[in-house]
């Protein structure tokens, strides 16, 4: 951490960057952040343990418009989505010096939860030189959890350790992997329609419209989005029917569908702990299915599945034939 | 006061039930929350916090106000009966009966609102003491005592026993119904006494009971609102609604149609300070940024609403918004950058 620090330090006093953007220290144990920091002597409190698990590429969107270079720290997954949003013209590569930042997977603070830890107020070290046993310290005693135990489950799906685009690297990663990104879509697609139906409406009736999952969304980058239109019947705050909190994550996924990086952000805010991301997710293998493996923010050239035409692509009766 | 034993719940619920509607805290779908209870709930009372709170209970996230239906020529307005039949909101803590409280000064004084009174007259209020308080929690700050709740009845939840404490002639009478489901003891006193020197004990030491409210006052409006500490403290903010729909005091609404094939229902639902059409007006919207946008959901907590009500804030402390933000970022932050930067303007 105090070489992410010492660096962003360095690279602000040589004038290369006009402002980095970072996690800043919570006023707990875990909760840092996502921060702009425009002096040196702020960057004291900058942070980077395994609480930062916020995706800091969307606030690109709003540093391209500032003058200046923002330095800006991505973790491998996040990168993805950096290009996404490159290619989507949505943030500007010149105005970033990207330093990627290793990980080793980010922490769920649910799941430490979970485990019956609670009144939480110190926990060990959770940066990339982190002991692999977390201790923490509670109002009720010390209680321990293994830094497994607690991963986002984005991390047990991790797309690799390799950042895709960056000006420099900085700190070592682990690997986290350990289960098949599409298991969870297998196991969906397994059951019959009216489990599937069930499942969906079993979670998706949590849904307490915040827009949580749309605004923290990197492919979510309209200026204006249908949802929060005043024009329409597209109401963005209550779900006036059974189906209309099935339509907005529907409508969303469609919307986001081939450009989706399966960054996990939906799933790690949601406050109802709704699992959005298995509809991205599903989108992604049948666009691997149909039109050839693909993963989105791989890099900043390759067209899109669903923007490019080729003659291999599927016939649209492929949705009859296939069911 | 009354006891029974934690084994025997379902029975007492079962009871009431069986005459009132009955809302406790449920896990469904992995999430504890208020619901109805039927045979089949996962009842889940050792959760401290329910994601939202028990707000939906008197002013519901959505409700229909009345529905326009066209026949032919003929136009048929239907008003939405008001709640006519009693019911329980069981387990609801200290922070959330404030909330209840909030929402009754807004609700409940002239013009009053309808729908919102006849729930509150219907509803009774059983309170239940927090055995185990968590580091979100705040609530000693706005002077509330979870260890004490007060409510139609007070519950405390001691080893495998739930005491019962009956408050108000509305207590009385939801004692009276199950009362062949309770036993009535000596020991009680003593052993919530002891319960609450420990819930006290434990709340002195949350990480946030000493935060400090010096500068937040209903007199502070032009102090706060013309601070430069906004600029930079609602940075991290989606713009998303999650802390204005977990929170038990938010009370913005907005009415909107909804338009069907021969009519519309009018409906309202929770709106959020957080949205870029808050408070649309025909001549446009009048908090054009985040910043004001975000500025106004902490001045109404600890200013507009003091100023408008003797004091009193709109925040009870639950800590929700703490647990909750996607960006961790909560009242707690704004109190504390206000007191960094030396509490001036």
């Amino acid at each position: 951490m105090q070489e992410l620090i010492t660096r962003a330090k360095e690279l602000l006093s040589l004038g290369m960057v006009s402002r980095v953007l970072g996690w800043r220290a919570g006023d707990l144990s875990y909760n840092p952040e996502p921060a702009f920091f425009e002096k040196e002597e702020e960057l004291g409190k900058l942070v980077y343990d395994g609480f930062c698990g916020a995706n800091l590429s969307k606030y690109m969107i709003e540093a391209s418009a500032l003058p200046g270079k923002t330095l800006v720290f991505l973790k491998p997954c996040d990168t993805y989505s950096f290009n996404q949003l490159i290619k989507e013209h949505r943030v500007d590569r010149e105005k970033a010096y990207v330093i990627g930042v290793g990980c080793r997977g980010k922490l769920d603070i649910e799941k430490i939860k979970a485990q019956g830890i609670k009144g939480i107020t110190s926990v060990s070290d959770t940066g990339l030189n982190g002991e692999d046993e977390i201790k923490i310290q509670t109002i009720y005693g010390e209680k321990t959890c293994t830094y497994n135990s607690a991963l986002l489950s984005r991390c047990h799906v991790c797309k690799g350790k390799e950042h895709k685009i960056y000006d420099e690297l900085m700190g070592e990663s682990r690997e986290t992997k350990d289960a098949e990104r599409f298991d969870e879509v297998k196991t969906i697609e397994a059951m019959s329609s009216e489990e599937r139906f069930a499942f969906f409406q079993k979670e998706l009736s949590k849904c307490i419209r915040c827009n949580a999952c749309r605004n923290v969304c990197p492919a979510c980058s309209c200026r204006k989005c249908v949802f929060d239109s005043t024009k329409f019947d597209s109401a963005q705050k209550a779900n006036v029917d059974s189906f209309e909190e099935k339509m907005f994550h529907i409508i969303r996924a469609f919307h986001v569908a081939g450009r989706c990086t399966d960054c996990g952000e939906c799933s790690r805010v949601c406050p109802q702990g709704i699992p959005l991301h298995l509809f991205n997710r599903k989108f992604i293998k049948d666009i691997d299915e149909f039109y050839g493996e693909f993963q989105a923010g791989e890099d900043i050239e390759t067209k899109g599945p669903l923007t490019s035409y080729t003659f291999e692509d599927v016939e649209p009766g492929i949705v009859k034939e296939r069911g | 006061m009354y006891k029974i034993r934690k084994d025997d719940l379902s029975a007492l619920f079962r009871k009431i039930a069986g005459e009132k509607e009955l809302y406790l805290p449920q896990k469904i779908g992995g999430q504890t929350n208020y619901a109805v209870w039927d045979e089949d709930a996962e009842i889940d009372l050792n959760t401290l916090k329910t994601v939202k709170s028990a707000k939906d209970a008197f002013f519901p996230q959505f409700e229909t106000l009345y529905t326009c239906k066209k026949e032919g020529k003929k136009l048929q307005v239907e008003a939405e009966s008001l709640k006519e039949k009693d019911f329980v909101v069981f387990g609801m803590k200290a922070c959330d009966i404030q909330g209840v409280k909030v929402l009754d000064n807004v609700f409940l004084s002239e013009p009053v609102d309808s729908y919102y009174a006849a729930r509150r007259a219907h509803g009774i209020l059983v309170a239940m003491a927090c055995h185990e308080p968590e580091e979100s929690c705040f609530c000693k700050v706005f002077g509330l005592d979870a260890a004490d709740p007060s409510a139609d009845v007070a519950v405390w939840m001691i080893g495998e026993e739930l005491y019962w404490k009956p408050l108000t002639e509305k207590g009385e009478a939801l004692t009276a119904s199950v009362q062949e489901l309770l036993e009535e003891t000596e020991d009680a006193e003593k052993k919530v006494e002891e319960e609450q020197v420990q819930i006290r004990k434990i709340i002195d030491v949350l990480p946030y009971s000493n935060l400090s409210l010096e500068g937040w006052n209903g007199d502070a409006t032009k102090d706060r609102f013309d601070s430069p500490v906004w600029e930079t403290l609602y940075k991290p903010c989606l713009a998303c609604g999650t802390c204005t729909f977990v929170c038990p005091t938010c009370q913005c609404y907005d009415i909107k149609d909804y338009t069907t094939a021969n009519g519309i229902q009018r409906y309202r639902c929770w709106d959020s300070c957080m949205y870029s059409d808050f408070t649309m007006m025909a001549h446009g919207n009048n908090r054009n940024s985040q910043m004001q946008r975000f500025r106004q959901r902490f001045m109404h907590k600890l200013v507009y609403y003091p100023a408008n009500n003797n004091g009193m804030y709109s925040c009870t402390g639950c800590g929700r918004c703490v647990e909750k933000c996607p960006s961790s970022l909560n009242i707690v932050k704004v109190i504390k950058a206000f007191e960094e930067g030396g509490n001036k303007a």
